[in-house]
C-alpha cells in the first residue's frame, strides 16, 4: 500500500484523533480539557477536507467544515467561560477536586 | 515531502501541547497545530477553510485561551491521570489502529466516476442552508451564553464596608425620624 497524498491526510487526521482523545483521558484541568477537545475536532476536520478532496467534492467538504469550526469555536467559548467562572467560585480547575462537589 | 514534514510536526505539536506542564504554553502549541492544520488545508484545496481556519482557530481561539488563563490562573496539576497510564496509552493505541484500518485502506482517490463540483456558493447557500441557519442560532446562543457566563458576580460585602454602610443607613433612618417627629409637632 503507498502513502499517497490522501494516505497522509487521514493517517494526521487519525493521529490528532487519537492524541486528543488521550489528552480527554489524561488531562484533569478544565482548560486543558477544552485543548484536548480542540485537537481531537482539528483531525476530525483534517478528515473532512481531505475527503472531500477525495471524492472530487472539495465545496463539500469545505461547507462541512466550516459548520465544525463554528460549532467548535462555540463549544471552546462556554467551556473557557465555564472554567473562568468555576474557578471564581469554587477556586479550583481540578475536575477531580469538582466531581466531589455536592449540593 | 513538505506535507510529509507538516504533519510530522502538526502531530509533535499536538502531542507536546498535552504534555505541557502550564496551561498557557499548551495553549500555544495549539496555536501552532491550528496554524499547520491550516496551511494542510490550503495545500488540499480548502481555501476558505484554510483562512478561517487560522484566522478563528489559531487567533480567535488563542487568544480566549490566553484571557482564561490569565483570569482563572495557570495551576499546575501533578501530572499523574486520573485512571493508570497503561491503559490510557493502551485505548489510545488501540483506537489509532482501529480507526486506520477502517479509513485508510479506503482512502484512494477515485478517478472512475465523475462526480460535480459545484461552486461554493452554492453548495453553501443552498444545498446547505439549513447548516447555515445552524451556525447562525448557534453563533447567538453562544454569545448570549458567554455573556452570561462571563458577567461580573458582585462581590460579597466586605466586613468594614458593610458596617460602614449599615452606619450610614442607620443616620439616614435617624434622620429621617427625627423630621417625622418634628413635622409631627409643627401639626399640632
Amino acid at each position: 500500500m503507498s502513502f499517497s497524498l490522501f494516505n497522509l491526510a487521514f493517517v494526521c487526521g487519525i493521529g490528532l484523533l487519537g492524541i486528543g482523545f488521550y489528552g480527554l483521558m489524561v488531562c484533569r484541568n478544565l482548560i486543558k480539557i477544552v485543548i484536548a477537545l480542540q485537537i481531537l475536532v482539528k483531525g476530525a476536520l483534517l478528515g473532512l477536507v481531505a475527503a472531500g478532496n477525495l471524492n472530487g467534492q472539495v465545496n463539500l467538504g469545505q461547507s462541512m467544515a466550516l459548520t465544525v469550526i463554528v460549532a467548535d469555536t462555540i463549544v471552546a467559548v462556554m467551556g473557557i467561560a465555564l472554567g473562568v467562572q468555576i474557578r471564581r467560585r469554587v477556586g479550583t480547575l481540578d475536575i477531580r477536586e469538582l466531581s466531589r462537589l455536592k449540593g | 515531502m513538505l506535507l510529509l514534514f507538516l504533519i510530522i510536526v502538526a502531530l509533535v505539536f499536538a502531542i507536546q501541547a498535552i504534555r505541557a506542564q502550564h496551561l498557557i504554553t499548551s495553549a500555544l502549541w495549539l496555536a501552532g497545530v491550528s496554524a499547520l492544520c491550516s496551511v494542510l488545508f490550503f495545500l488540499y484545496g480548502a481555501h476558505l477553510v484554510a483562512v478561517i481556519e487560522l484566522s478563528v482557530g489559531a487567533g480567535l481561539v488563542t487568544v480566549l485561551f490566553v484571557f482564561a488563563i490569565s483570569v482563572a490562573g495557570d495551576d499546575v496539576l501533578e501530572a499523574k491521570p486520573v485512571p493508570p497510564r497503561f491503559l490510557t496509552v493502551g485505548l489510545a493505541v488501540l483506537f489509532i489502529l482501529l480507526l486506520g484500518w477502517y479509513v485508510i485502506p479506503g482512502s484512494t482517490a477515485s478517478s472512475a466516476s465523475v462526480v460535480t463540483n459545484p461552486p461554493l456558493s452554492e453548495v453553501l447557500w443552498q444545498e446547505r442552508g439549513l447548516d447555515l441557519i445552524v451556525q447562525i442560532v448557534l453563533i447567538f446562543s453562544g454569545v448570549l451564553g458567554l455573556l452570561g457566563l462571563l458577567a461580573e458576580v458582585k462581590a460579597p460585602l466586605d466586613g468594614s464596608m458593610a458596617r460602614e454602610i449599615g452606619a450610614r443607613r442607620e443616620h439616614d433612618l435617624d434622620a429621617l425620624e427625627s423630621q417625622i417627629l418634628n413635622s409631627q409637632d409643627v401639626v399640632k
